[in-house]
């Protein structure tokens, strides 16, 4: 069977992908399905219950919830995708080095990973926002940066177990020099774990977005974000249950997915790994 | 059994430096200099001044120096000053604050621990059973969720709609006057969301890890020998099978530390617990630099710590760690 054949009969990853794809064209379509302006302040309905009117309800300044959640959307989809890109090419990067090479080299990136591992992640991206704005592109940035020691050791270990291959024993013997056998020949039979690691990542990120936005460290007001909704929601919490139950519920779906995407690829790419 | 001890140490030492460099590199991130900063802040800030802090700070010195007198300071457990209005030394509000983390930390791993391994087990040995289902569905379920957003909701829930559960602090307003017996049960009362909310995420983790594990085990040949020789199915399982899928869990527990450790912001800072956490958290919005620094590193070395008792317990519990 060939991978979509696999993909399709998987059917928690079709619903995966069907909630991805919804979240896509949600973000697209922000301005043509938001019912209100999500920064449009109304201070006479502040903290209306759901009603026809308002479907999740307003916010403390009286600002539609659904709106802002819809347009939240386009924040944690930038996040999830940014973030991860980073930390992707990061960890492919050296996780390429030090498994083509080996050698000092690879001892010195694994430490390094070890040494960065030791940190609490959330501790470590809290103490950089401390030094930096807490700007949404400061954000993505630092969670990138702090995410890519995982993909590294994976990469790592797929160089390894390919660099001894025939075909790659072949392709150094018609000359092939040590970057296009890195870029061109094992590479893109790394793919596979490495689209599946950033799948996965993507959820992970927007998770992290969304407990630094909550904490208010993350994407600032008046910038919609799932995290900042929920901390009204936090501060408003015996009588607005609201703005507490949408958002997260949107976080949750968002990251459950990404995750069953994730999976779902990983099954289809390689049924072996199945359990 | 010592010498693996003695070894593990010592590696520990270049990873111990490897840290103290990494919190080096972030404290440079300050823009301009921590001088800037402080006589940003401080209008009545003089050129004097200016040449004293950064005589302080030793910021006229390259950088090389800069780092080894810092980490000078560090040796003898001196984490500077707090840039708050107290002004005390960072160690000392560290230290009072690192008991209550440490204490709900603890509490978690064993709640994770007596929760998660039973679960795990259950459901390898029932595979495809209803049971194995449910659990299944609530590992996917705590992996996806929020646990911020957990709390939000258990504390709407348990602590203002039945009002059973205190959702903030660590101890009711009439503290002082209960006995001893009642001081207890309160501060148990406190602890039931932020504990439980802390453990969650480990809880979907270790049951995964422990069902993978034990599904493996089971079909190994010492299993079938263990059955062969007419063994009765439970002390196949709870004799020769869970002691052999126990031992990777050690390794897990010991990664799940700077999980814990890094969560304990988020739900101390929801529940106002008094804990590191929580100092992190005010110390980075009130950008006392030499309190975030001197948490940053204490999380670090706790976790190095905690993987290091992990390692240890480990090659305790399997003895062919120790000979390799």
């Amino acid at each position: 069977m060939n991978f979509w054949e696999t993909f399709y009969r998987n059917k928690l990853a079709l619903t995966g992908s069907v909630i991805v794809l919804l979240l896509f064209l949600v973000s697209l379509f922000a301005p043509w399905l938001a019912p209100y302006d999500p920064g449009q302040i109304d201070l006479k309905n502040v903290l209306l219950s759901p009603s026809l009117n308002h479907l999740f309800g307003t916010d403390p300044l009286g600002r539609d919830v659904l709106s802002r959640m819809i347009w939240g959307a386009r924040i944690s989809l930038k996040v999830g995708f940014v973030a991860t890109g980073v930390a992707i090419i990061i960890g492919t990067l050296l996780g390429a080095l030090a498994g083509y090479y080996g050698g000092w080299i690879d001892a010195v990136i694994m430490r390094f990973v070890d040494i960065m591992l030791c940190f609490p992640t959330f501790f470590l991206i809290l103490a950089v926002i401390a030094f930096l704005e807490p700007s949404i592109w400061n954000i993505m940035i630092i969670i990138g940066l702090t995410g890519w020691m995982g993909v590294t050791r994976l990469v790592r270990a797929d160089f390894i177990s390919l660099r001894e291959r025939d075909f790659i024993q072949a392709a150094r013997v018609i000359g092939a020099g040590d970057l296009r056998i890195i870029f061109m020949h094992i590479l893109p039979n790394a793919m596979a774990s490495i689209l599946v690691a950033a799948t996965l990542g993507i959820a992970g990120a927007i998770l992290t977005e969304s407990a630094l936005s909550f904490l208010g460290i993350g994407v600032q007001p008046p910038t919609p974000s799932w995290g900042n909704i929920l901390t009204a929601g936090k501060d408003n919490i015996d009588i607005a249950w609201w703005l507490s139950l949408y958002p997260g519920l949107a976080i949750l779906i968002t990251v459950v997915g990404y995750n069953l995407l994730g999976e779902g690829i990983r099954d289809s790419l390689d049924p072996r790994l199945k359990k | 059994m010592l010498k693996y001890i003695f070894k593990r140490l010592l590696f520990m030492i270049p990873l111990l430096l490897g840290i103290t460099v990494i919190c080096f590199f972030v404290m440079r991130l300050a823009p301009g200099s921590p001088v800037d900063l402080e006589t940003q802040m401080n209008p009545k800030s003089s050129v004097e001044m200016k040449e004293r802090l950064k005589t302080l700070y030793e910021l006229d010195k390259p950088i090389h120096q800069q780092y080894w007198s810092w980490l000078k300071k560090l040796s003898g457990g001196n984490l500077g000053i707090s840039f708050a209005s107290d002004h005390r030394p960072v160690t000392e509000k560290i230290m009072e604050r690192i008991p209550i983390t440490i204490l709900l930390e603890f509490l978690s791993l064993v709640i994770i621990i007596a929760i998660a391994i039973p679960i795990g087990v259950l459901s390898a040995v029932h595979q495809n059973s209803l049971f194995d289902k449910i659990t299944g569905i609530f590992v996917f379920i705590g992996f996806a969720i929020p646990t911020f957003w957990l709390a939000l909701l258990l504390m709407i829930f348990f602590g203002i709609h039945l009002g059973w559960l205190p959702i903030s602090g660590l101890r009711s307003l009439n503290y002082e006057y209960l006995t001893y017996w009642g001081q207890l049960v309160d501060l148990a009362r406190h602890l039931v969301l932020p504990v439980f909310i802390s453990a969650f995420g480990g809880l979907a983790g270790l049951s995964h890890y422990m069902r993978a594990n034990m599904l493996e085990v089971i079909r190994q040949d010492y299993i079938m020998t263990a059955r062969a020789k007419g063994l009765s199915e439970r002390d196949v399982i709870y004799k020769h099978a869970l002691r052999n899928a126990l031992l990777p869990a050690i390794t897990i527990l010991g990664l799940s530390i700077p999980g814990l450790i890094g969560g304990s912001v988020i739900f101390e800072t929801i529940f106002a617990i008094p804990g590191m956490g929580q100092l992190f958290y005010m110390a980075v919005m009130a950008r006392d630099y030499p309190t975030v620094m001197g948490i940053l590193l204490i999380g670090a070395i706790l976790t190095l710590v905690g993987n290091l008792i992990a390692d240890v317990s480990y090659a305790v519990a399997d003895p062919r760690i120790r000979i390799s």
